[in-house]
């Protein structure tokens, strides 16, 4: 059993105990402990289960790449799960629950799934449950989900602040072990801006752990004092808890900081992303042990040799009375050491290689450590744990030498390189034959902008193991970062001294025993968190799957939260073997950031809640929200929808602001609505191209609608331009649409005709837009006083400059009611104020503020369209009969040509009519009228769609538009609209203008 | 996300502060082209594995559209240059030729 050791623990501080709650249980640990060592250290070994199978699991490493102790952590707004047990700082009061079991941790229901294992082999997804179908529903389904998912989706907002911080340097170094720190001295003695970042809340890395020895002192006491040093450099800035999370195009990095926690409730953000920009960067991210595959490795008590030297030396716990120690290589010896000198007892150091380790395992054999040489663990026993291990030869298929009884077991399979930064954005690996490991090519670094490598490896992570050789290439990494950046190393010092004993090289074991059976190998994991085992990967290869992405999805090897880590080089040499190649022929799957999972609220940072999106306000929006108004979002804009009052329903209230408009006067902002001026010498021939109507006919005073398409001739937006003078146009587009129209004007100007002398404007916000609508409007201008409004000089479709009502205005007589209607343009100054005279002069009139859906309605009663409704990107002017607004003259217009292709001219296109239900219902938004017989697929052939549909308080029946084959040649047929509900709804194909069909109520 | 440099403005930004625009020197075809001429110019883009022309628009600073060349693989960006013109410029086919000797675009080298 773990337990807590009466002494060490060099990061633990015995005189602070701190509690806790692990599933409900009070239980005490010490600051400076993660969530593992202190649940450990409480005897505490299994800490969850497995996703498939419900395998009672511990933990198998100490750090970043643990993949079995996951938990819920924290409660309310600040629950979160799949947080790994390993890299959670204890601290006061933490709550943590296991995951993935039913009913408990110790007894679970799902765990029935082992026994069923060998029906549940890779693939089992696809194969098992392809059918028959209604086994989908009753059995399958309810299986899937009742064992899918690992811990629980948290239902409240997150309660904690998050940040971005964009940062500028030369050298950026990710990792705070020595080669990290020697690095970043390099640099930083250069002049260089150095940024340093360690992901753990310690600097040192391993070396502390490791026992060596640098400059004549221990590795702890080198470390105070260079990051001493490094501190006292001002140009050097250092950063524990913040992971290098990704490396991107052209020096881009992303840091990923936990500032509090391990201190919740403090004040601040929680997480803070890095956004960097570095000159070069040094990636000094280590080496990851590998587990050994042999039958029975994730049973709780099973983990890696350094996580079991952590635990001890760290946190001052052992993992197990008896260890037994299990190793290709002869680091695994440093662990055998020292847990034999806390004064636990490591009855044996297996070791594969059949001649066994060098100077370590001299010093076992000296500590009175027996090691078994070219033999392998067979098997480990024990079900929730550890009991023993069966000892076999290595190079056998697993026939029992002997049993020896321990309660966990150390294992290592040898190192592998971290490269996943250096390989984020396109860093090549090659195949280290005597490390039996992948590291950086130095050959092909990713490439920056100027087309040299950005990103150099340092230490362990560049294939260095050995302490001598790591610190003489973080050395070096460091003076080659400013050298490349043009700066100038500084004068190179003695080289720090490593004091480590030799070590005899490693041999590799991707199976243990070498030839185990198929028992022995469906025993034997690869990956913990996705429970794929020897076994799988051997029968993807078997099953065709042979290259490694496709091997990997079929198995899922390597797809969970941990990514990998621990299981990617046994399984790319496990299905290497199987298919009777070499692992660098197999390759690697894709190296993607995020190193490990960072947090959803790092990456929203401040963008959340008010300050998500910036919002656009027009002149008039205080009045609108004291008024009440429900609002809808258009484009950034909020723009009022309707103004219930005294507990009118949104479409009473729609119904009331038509009823008052139609009936008397409405006034709607219109502030929104897209104003941009083109102006020049050559405004009028581009005007010509950009719209498809003539526009360089219109004369000055008079307004025109048109049409604007994309060179694929799709309709892309419309509004009314109004000509100022010879050589400026106002064009008015839509709400939405203002910045997509500018841009389309500039691309064309700038691209193709940047010989025309034209500019354009973007002046949407300098002026409020109001319209007046309705028989008593242009009463209520006469009452404003200023621009002559009358019938006879002011007609449908002019403007006119001047002042109304004591304010500069351009007024415009243009309807999209059908009422008699004008919209003025103020400057925004004064919107507010035009606004509240209108209220204060239309009141006898009972003017009303009408919102989106009224305008929508009207519109539609009048049969005009709207972009986003009758157009989606795929409809063309003459679609929507709109032929009347094309230009037959011109020669050329934007889209125009594109318009002419076969499939644009067919006559089998759908038209534009307006849609009247038989029962005077409103027929479904986006409802499909069926035709006649099936298509291949067995569906019901179509003849039409709605795409506009409302009720019309003014005929007191719905209404709609739709697009429909041959419709202008079907007046009067009734179709048939399905519903979502299979019922179906019945309309007759009618004009699309429902209302006032002569116009009669606009020209007066 | 890559660094760009805006010839017009001569501004060096981040990615997120321009707006990709496709293939650059695209020749328009209008009403008179026939339909296979129509058909490539709407359609028919390179997606070579090199080096590449390409629009860019300073969206987020100037506004002015500009021409990057740059390679698909490595990223190495040869240089910017205004988009008023029909082909890459001198200076732009050199600073390619010195790093990717013996390149030719549409008989360009
Ligand atoms: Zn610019």
């Amino acid at each position: 059993m773990s337990t807590r050791l009466a002494r060490g623990g060099r990061l633990i501080d015995r005189a602070r105990p701190v509690e806790y709650r692990f599933n409900g249980r009070r239980l005490t640990g010490f600051a400076g402990d993660t969530l593992a060592s202190a649940l450990l250290g409480s005897g505490q070994m299994l800490m969850g289960r497995s996703f498939k199978y419900h395998r009672p699991r511990g933990p198998v490493a100490s750090g970043a790449e643990e993949p079995n102790a996951l938990v819920n952590l924290g409660e309310g707004g600040r629950f979160e799960p799949n947080q790994r047990a390993t890299t959670t700082e204890l601290f006061e009061g933490l709550t943590a629950t296991s995951q993935n079991h039913w009913p408990s941790l110790d007894y679970d229901v799902g765990a029935v799934n082992t026994a069923l294992s060998r029906f549940l082999p890779a693939g089992f997804y696809y194969k098992t449950f392809m059918s028959p179908r209604p086994f989908w529903k009753h059995l399958y389904e309810p299986f899937i989900r009742k064992s899918a998912g690992l811990g629980k989706a948290p239902t409240q907002p997150d309660a904690d602040r998050y940040e971005h911080f964009h940062h500028f340097c030369d050298v950026l170094v990710v990792g705070g072990g020595v080669a990290g720190l020697l690095a970043a001295r390099e640099a930083g003695r250069a002049g260089a801006r150095v940024l340093l970042m360690e992901q753990t809340a310690h600097w040192g890395g391993r070396a502390p752990v490791d026992g060596d020895r640098i400059d004549g002192q221990a590795a702890e006491d080198w470390v105070r004092h260079i990051v001493t040093e490094l501190e006292a450099m001002e140009n050097v800035q250092l950063r524990l808890r913040c992971m290098g999370a990704g490396v991107y195009d052209h020096g881009y990095a992303l840091g990923y900081e936990r500032l509090t926690d391990h201190l919740p409730g403090a004040d601040g953000p929680r997480h803070r992303l890095w956004r960097i920009r570095a000159g070069r960067i040094v990636t000094a991210t280590g080496a990851i042990e590998r587990p050994l595959s042999f039958a029975g490795n994730d049973i709780p008590g099973v983990m890696l040799a350094s996580a079991a030297r952590d635990y001890a030396v760290n946190w001052g716990v052992s993992v197990g009375d008896r260890v037994l120690v299990v190793t290709n290589n002869d680091d695994a010896y440093r662990t055998a050491l020292v847990l034999k000198e806390a004064g636990l007892d490591v009855p044996a150091v297996v070791d594969a290689r059949p001649e066994g380790g060098g100077e370590l395992a001299r010093r076992a054999e000296a500590a009175g450590i027996r090691v078994l040489k070219g033999k392998a663990v067979a098997k480990a026993k024990g079900g929730k744990h550890v009991t023993g291990a069966v000892i076999s030869s290595q190079a056998g298929e697993g026939a029992m030498l002997e049993e020896i009884a321990c309660d966990a077991i150390a294992m290592s399979g040898g190192w592998s390189p971290v490269v996943h930064l250096w390989s984020h954005c396109g860093g090549k690996l090659s195949w280290d034959e005597a490390g039996a490991m992948f590291r950086p090519d130095p050959d092909l670094p990713p490439t920056g902008a100027d087309g040299a490598g950005f990103v150099i490896a340092a230490g362990a992570a560049n294939g260095h193991l050995m302490l001598g050789e790591t610190l003489r290439d973080a050395a070096e990494a460091g003076a080659r970062a400013v050298s490349e950046l043009g700066a100038t190393p500084a004068s190179p010092g003695a080289l720090p001294a490593a004091e480590a004993p030799e070590e005899a090289p490693l041999f590799p074991v991707w199976m243990m025993p070498q030839g185990a059976g198929h028992e022995l190998r469906s025993k034997a994991w690869l990956d913990y968190q996705n429970d794929v085992k020897v076994s799988d990967v051997r029968l993807a290869a078997q099953e065709g799957y042979e290259s490694v992405e496709h091997a990997k999805r079929y198995t899922t090897l390597g797809m969970a939260t941990d990514q990998g880590k621990l299981s990617n080089i046994n399984g790319l040499a496990t299905l290497a073997q199987r298919l009777g190649t070499e692992i660098p022929k197999v390759g690697t799957t894709t190296f993607r950031p995020p190193y490990t999972p960072i947090s959803f609220g790092a990456i929203a940072g401040e963008a959340r809640g008010e300050t998500f999106q910036p919002i656009r306000r027009t002149p008039i929006q205080d009045w609108h929200e004291a008024r009440g108004a429900h609002f809808e979002p258009v484009g950034q804009w909020r723009r009022p929808y309707c103004y219930p009052q005294g507990g009118e329903t949104h479409g009473q209230a729609v119904a009331r602001e038509i009823d008052a408009t139609r009936g008397s006067l409405g006034l709607l902002d219109a502030s929104t609505l897209g104003k941009i001026l083109v102006s020049g010498p050559d405004a009028p021939r581009f005007m010509d191209m950009l719209y498809t109507n003539m526009m360089s006919t219109l004369k000055p005073g008079k307004c025109r609608y048109g049409l604007m398409c994309s060179e694929n001739g799709f309709l892309m937006d419309d509004g009314v331009v109004a000509r100022i003078d010879e050589q400026t146009f106002l064009c008015h587009t839509t709400s939405g649409g203002a910045d997509s129209v500018h841009a389309h004007m500039e691309e064309w100007l700038q691209t193709e005709w940047w010989d025309w002398k034209v500019h354009t404007a973007n002046v949407t916000e300098q002026y409020a837009q109001i319209a007046v609508v309705g028989p008593n409007s242009r009463k209520v201008l006469e009452k404003l006083g200023g621009i002559d409004v009358s019938a006879e000089s002011f007609r449908f479709m002019d403007w006119k400059e001047g002042v109304l009502g004591g304010v500069r205005t351009r007024l415009f007589r243009i309807s999209f009611s059908g009422e008699l209607s004008y919209e003025l343009a103020v400057p925004a100054s004064e919107g507010r104020a035009v606004w509240d005279a209108l209220l204060g002069a239309g009141e006898e009139f009972g003017a009303t503020p009408y919102g989106t859906e009224a305008l929508h309605v009207m519109r539609a009663e009048k049969g005009f369209i709207m972009i986003g409704d009758e157009t989606d990107g795929t409809v063309i002017p003459q679609d929507l009969g709109l032929d009347w607004a094309i230009s037959k003259k011109k020669t050329d217009y934007i889209g125009k040509r594109a318009q002419m292709r076969s499939h644009m001219a067919d006559p089998e296109r759908w038209k534009l009519v307006g849609l009247e239900t038989v029962d005077g219902s409103v027929l479904p938004d986006g409802a499909y009228a069926v035709a006649e017989g099936r298509n291949a697929n067995g569906q019901r052939k179509v003849q039409g769609r709605v795409t506009s549909t409302y009720h019309s308080p003014t005929l007191g029946r719905g209404i709609a538009m739709g697009l429909v084959l041959h419709g202008p040649d079907r007046m009067g047929e009734v179709l048939d609209f399905p519903k979502v509900d299979g019922e179906v709804v019945q309309a007759k194909i009618v004009d699309q203008i429902f209302f006032d069909k002569d116009g009669e109520k606009q020209n007066v | 996300m890559l660094i760009l440099t805006c010839p017009c403005c001569g501004v060096t930004a981040e990615e997120t502060e321009f707006h990709g625009g496709g293939e650059a020197h695209l020749t328009r075809h209008g009403p008179d082209s026939d339909d296979d001429q129509f058909h490539d110019y709407l359609f028919m883009r390179e997606n070579p594995r090199g080096v590449h022309f390409e629009r860019w628009r300073h969206v987020y600073g100037c506004g002015k559209w500009f021409h990057a060349a740059r390679d698909t693989v490595t990223l190495e960006v040869f240089g910017t240059y205004p988009a008023q013109t029909t082909e890459p410029p001198q200076h732009i086919r050199e600073a390619i030729s010195a790093r990717r000797p013996g390149w030719s675009w549409r008989g360009l080298s």
